[in-house]
């Protein structure tokens, strides 16, 4: 699983209802299967995460598998060691998957193209971040019924998210109409092509017509850590992007808030939206355990041999 | 895998008899059927139980509740099945603390399925009982497990087969026995 890009609507589809079982497991009194027993999903995360991380580890447990833990700060990366050597060092140790974040885009398609192990890519660089975009599909869906032709707008910094693009990816395929929105120099031009066809992407840099009618609503982190260009000042973006209730109330009254976390209040978004009853910041997070489990099994759950075929599931 | 029918077991009016007569039995057994649910497994255990259910209706005037497993999760043997395990949903909409469930399957075998199923519920609480309703019991146990109510013994052989075949799944309706042949 390395991008929503390469999946076709019916594979999401599939990948959406086989997390329903996940979803409905969450609620049981006792929650650890034994399906993956005996199995081990190696945890090689070279960019710091912990939300992601405790997720995908949670994910595995709750399946019985066993995790291996690589994180970057203790990593033989910083001895020097390359991004082969360290996935040729993991896989010697037979791990059944692979789950990668790394900060370069593509590290994860790498290593799957050298190693015979499957690997799930949990955040790559600007490139994709699959597993987000379909908890927020999942999550969608089930408020809304269906991800047909839905008018999503994305707000903040799309130029360096991943989970922009995995979104626009995978709600594209459904022929949603995407209205890109936030300060100039984080919304190119070129973004208004990366569509898939069938679905309508413009570029507004008011908040207030962005927001207008719009059916679901993505608020995107204020990458911090990536403002490394002259970026805008703080106060500046809060005053022309933050998500506050009333702007919210251009769209419709209905409408869905999603964020991929972490939320910092009072800047990307206020804290009366974040809690408020559109939000759905909480469902996501269960919502992501719940397609976690649901790729992982699938991805090894079944006959070793073709565990790497499973990314035609549903055809 | 080729299969190669042999004979009919049993024709649509003998099945609707044998879930009658089941439904009977499971009434005059269960001393009160007031904590009594049945779960039906997988497939062709759903619809079996359903009918059950409504026979049952028809017996005693009451309604008992019936819930709907997938064992997948539970296999011993998922490896080994499919490259492509796929989940369907399981629906059981009523707490099974101390209650008196019922599985229902067609067909009782190994007992795997069955031992995979009790996972399944015991995972979701904890039931006063678990009996068993098969419809076809073809031995060849090789779990200490054993049906309450069974609707009819076949003796089978290793390369046989029995298909139970009912219209909500199969679109007919009837229990045939098959040989597996090389």
């Amino acid at each position: 699983m390395l991008g929503t890009e390469s999946l076709s609507a019916r594979q999401i589809t599939f990948l959406l209802d086989q997390s329903k079982s996940f979803q409905e497991i969450q609620q049981h009194p006792l929650k650890k299967l034994a399906t993956l027993r005996g199995k081990t999903v190696a945890l090689a995360f070279f960019e710091p995460s912990t939300r992601t991380r405790i997720s995908f580890a949670t994910a595995a447990a709750r399946l019985g598998a066993d995790t291996m833990n690589l994180q970057a700060e203790a990593s033989s990366l910083r001895k020097g060691e390359s991004l082969l050597d360290t996935a040729r060092t993991l896989d010697a140790m037979k791990p059944d998957c692979i789950v990668m974040r790394h900060s370069s885009s593509g590290a994860p398609e790498f290593v799957a193209e050298r190693l015979e192990v499957p690997v799930i890519n949990a955040g790559d660089g600007t490139h994709e971040h699959p597993t987000q975009a379909l908890l927020d599909a999942l999550t969608i869906r089930d408020r809304r019924g269906s991800l047909e032709g839905l008018r999503v707008t994305i707000i903040g910094d799309l130029l360096h998210s991943r989970v922009a693009r995995s979104n626009i990816h995978l709600l594209g395929k459904f022929g949603c109409r995407f209205t890109l929105c936030g300060p100039a120099m984080w919304v190119p031009r070129e973004f208004e092509c990366i569509g898939p066809p069938g679905c309508t992407m413009r570029r507004v840099p008011h908040i207030e017509e962005g927001l207008d009618g719009a059916d679901v609503v993505l608020v995107l982190r204020v990458q911090q850590e990536r403002m490394n260009e002259p970026a805008l000042p703080l106060e500046e973006y809060i005053l022309g992007y933050q998500l506050t209730p009333v702007r919210l109330r251009a769209a419709r009254p209905d409408a869905l808030v999603l964020h991929p976390g972490p939320m910092i209040r009072g800047l990307e978004i206020d804290p009366a939206v974040a809690d408020g009853p559109q939000s759905c910041v909480l469902e996501q997070v269960t919502n992501g355990l719940a397609v976690r489990m649901a790729l992982l099994f699938l991805l090894i759950g079944g006959a070793p041999a073709e565990a790497k075929d499973a990314s035609h599931a549903g055809d | 895998m080729r299969v190669v029918e042999k004979s009919q077991l049993m024709s649509a009016t003998e099945i609707d008899r044998t879930i009658q007569r089941l439904a009977h039995e499971i009434a005059e057994k269960s001393g009160g059927t007031r904590n009594l649910a049945l779960i039906g497994i997988r497939r062709r255990g759903i619809p079996l139980a359903q009918r059950i259910a409504h026979a049952m209706r028809g017996i005693e005037g009451v309604e008992v509740p019936v819930g709907t497993l997938d064992i997948t999760l539970y296999r011993d043997d998922l490896s080994k099945v499919a490259p492509q395990p796929v989940l369907q949903a399981s629906e059981i909409a009523f707490p099974v603390d101390d209650k008196d469930l019922l599985l229902v399957d067609d067909v009782l075998y190994t007992g795997r399925t069955i031992r995979a199923a009790m996972n399944g519920l015991f995972d979701l609480g904890r039931p006063n009982s678990v009996r068993l309703c098969v419809l076809i019991d073809r031995g060849h146990r090789e779990l200490p497990i054993e049906a309450s109510f069974v609707g009819r013994t076949v003796q089978t052989s290793d390369t046989e087969i029995i298909e139970v075949r009912l219209n909500e799944v199969d679109s007919e309706e009837r229990v045939m026995l098959v040989e597996r042949v090389a």
